[in-house]
């Protein structure tokens, strides 16, 4: 086993083995619902889950199409995800410059935040109802955070000299702030931004689990309570895929930063 | 320094619980139908720390889910430490492994909820399904980069001195990556109680969910910050127990901090 270091395995072996590791994967779960072992209303084949998904994206379920449910999901996590940007990342900025409003965020910060994003979910739905507002607040609670603590970070640990340099030819708060923090600490802020993109489409999802009219955790939902497991599965494939493309395109986004700063 | 600025924290903090029982009780500014008074949350505590609510007291709620919890949690760190470190040690383990891991990492562990309550239905083990699923993924990631980011001379040394592969796993490189896999650790406990409470709120029997549940269906806001209150309270406690046990395993970090 030791010899992986004496030799590394090539670009073939490796590719090899990743297609050994990926056809066993497909191969058990087709093996297991298609021999009968596991009844296929309970696992279906993956042709099953390509089928219906087919199924889904014309025909409606649960009152909309798979592209439909997407579409409102995205629109509220869109909503959700630049308020919680558009208040994390200021705030956090706002508290690395001025001492005393750290002192007074941070304390209460510290006790909210291991409440759980999900845990928020009846509060919200008893406050901004089930359509969007509610929504909307889970995904807040969810992606606001990473936001915060990343802008925060990134303002406290600018080269003091930059400040003391802005501060000697007499700039002042604000100007310093938009001027030397907000650009020093921008690859921080972006990666915060990255963060919090992640856990704000993971709230979302939960947060159309239990309290939601529309939307692709909705749709699964319905799917789960008339066994119709291929739904349930093809909305897991839809999440998974947004999610996965929301995060390249941030990682994208935040690589470039950081090369045109010289980081990376 | 420290202490004035531990004087606006507190003076902040009781501010606003002050300005909170002056809204709500004072003025009514703040509807109590819907934002419950500082004293209607004591009566709600109260009440389930007593009589019980939902079926169940605070502390029997409490215990329902921390068992699911450190049940999810331990065979998560028990199946993943292990692979992070088989896929960090070895290549070939890791080419094997990877694209599957690829592929299923991107579903958000709460998306597993319905399909774990369609296989097991509403009791403990669709829960204990989805917080694997949700603690499973930090810990092999952790693991696995803390393993790769040891320095290669540490490894060279311990086999020049012609360490088994048993004895470098223990003595090597576990050690050099626990600061990563308790890094890896504290987020899959994070995620353990997110997730937990998720799959309590779709469907449960007992557990802080259900709390929150069924004080949203009765429309009771002071129940509903209850659940929430205890919820916060039990994810501090376990992860600060979780630092005990980090502060414990690595005594030669201590030093540093």
């Amino acid at each position: 086993m030791r010899s992986s270091t004496t030799r590394p395995p090539s670009t073939a072996e490796r590719l090899l083995l990743g297609a050994i590791g990926l056809a066993s994967f497909l191969g058990l779960w087709w093996g297991m619902s298609a021999s009968g072992l596991v009844a296929k209303q309970f696992l279906p084949t993956p042709l099953d889950v390509l089928a219906r998904t087919q199924y889904l994206l014309t025909e409606p379920f649960a009152g909309a199409t798979l592209p439909e449910h997407l579409a409102r999901s995205l629109e509220r996590y869109a909503y959700g995800f630049l308020l919680a940007a558009g208040v994390g990342v200021p705030l956090g900025l706002l508290m690395g410059w001025f001492r005393w409003l750290d002192a007074m965020v941070t304390p209460v910060f510290d006790g909210l935040r291991f409440i759980a994003p999900i845990a928020w979910v009846p509060f919200a739905a008893l406050w901004f109802g089930t359509g969007i507002g509610g929504p909307i607040m889970i995904i807040f609670s969810g992606a606001f955070p990473p936001c915060l603590i990343n802008a925060y970070r990134g303002a406290r640990f600018v080269d003091a000299k930059y400040i003391e340099a802005a501060r000697m030819l007499g700039t002042g708060s604000l100007r310093t702030i938009l001027e030397v923090l907000l650009p020093a600490s921008f690859p921080a802020i972006v990666a915060g931004l990255r963060i919090g993109a992640g856990l704000g489409w993971q709230s979302l999802v939960g947060a159309e689990l239990i309290v939601a009219s529309a939307g692709v955790g909705y749709m699964m939902v319905q799917g789960q309570s008339n066994i119709s497991t291929p739904t349930v599965v093809a909305g897991m494939v839809a999440i998974g895929l947004v999610g996965l493309v929301i995060d390249v395109f941030l990682r994208q986004i935040e690589a470039f930063v950081r090369h045109r700063r010289g980081l990376a | 320094m420290q202490t004035s600025r531990d004087w606006i924290g507190t003076a902040t903090v009781a501010s606003l619980l002050a300005l909170w029982a002056v809204l709500t009780m004072v003025t009514g500014t703040i509807d109590t139908l819907r934002f419950p008074s500082p004293v209607q949350f004591w009566q709600s505590l109260k009440q389930i720390a007593t009589t019980g609510y939902a079926d169940g007291t605070l502390l029997s709620h409490s215990l329902h889910s921390l068992k699911l919890v450190i049940m999810g949690f331990t065979v998560a760190a028990a199946v993943g430490i292990p692979l992070g470190l088989l896929m960090g040690w070895s290549r070939r383990a890791e080419a094997l492994i990877n694209p599957v891991f690829l592929l299923v990492r991107p579903i958000p562990p709460l998306a597993w909820i319905p399909l774990a309550i369609l296989w097991l239905g509403l009791g403990d083990a669709a829960k204990i399904m989805v917080i694997f699923f949700a603690a499973f993924v930090p810990s092999v990631i952790n693991t696995f980069t803390g393993v790769r980011g040891i320095e290669p001379n540490v490894i060279e040394a311990a086999r020049m001195l012609g360490t088994g592969r048993w004895r470098l796993a223990r003595e090597v490189l576990v050690p050099a990556a626990a600061p990563m896999i308790f890094t890896g650790l504290r987020l899959s406990l994070q995620a353990s109680w997110t997730t937990l409470v998720a799959a309590e709120l779709v469907g449960a029997l007992a557990g802080l969910g259900r709390v929150l549940n069924v004080a949203q269906q009765d429309i009771y806001p002071a129940m509903v910050m209850v659940g929430m209150a205890a919820v916060g309270a039990w994810g501090w406690a376990t992860t600060r127990v979780l630092a005990v046990v980090e502060a414990r395993a690595m005594p030669w970090l201590a030093v540093r901090a």
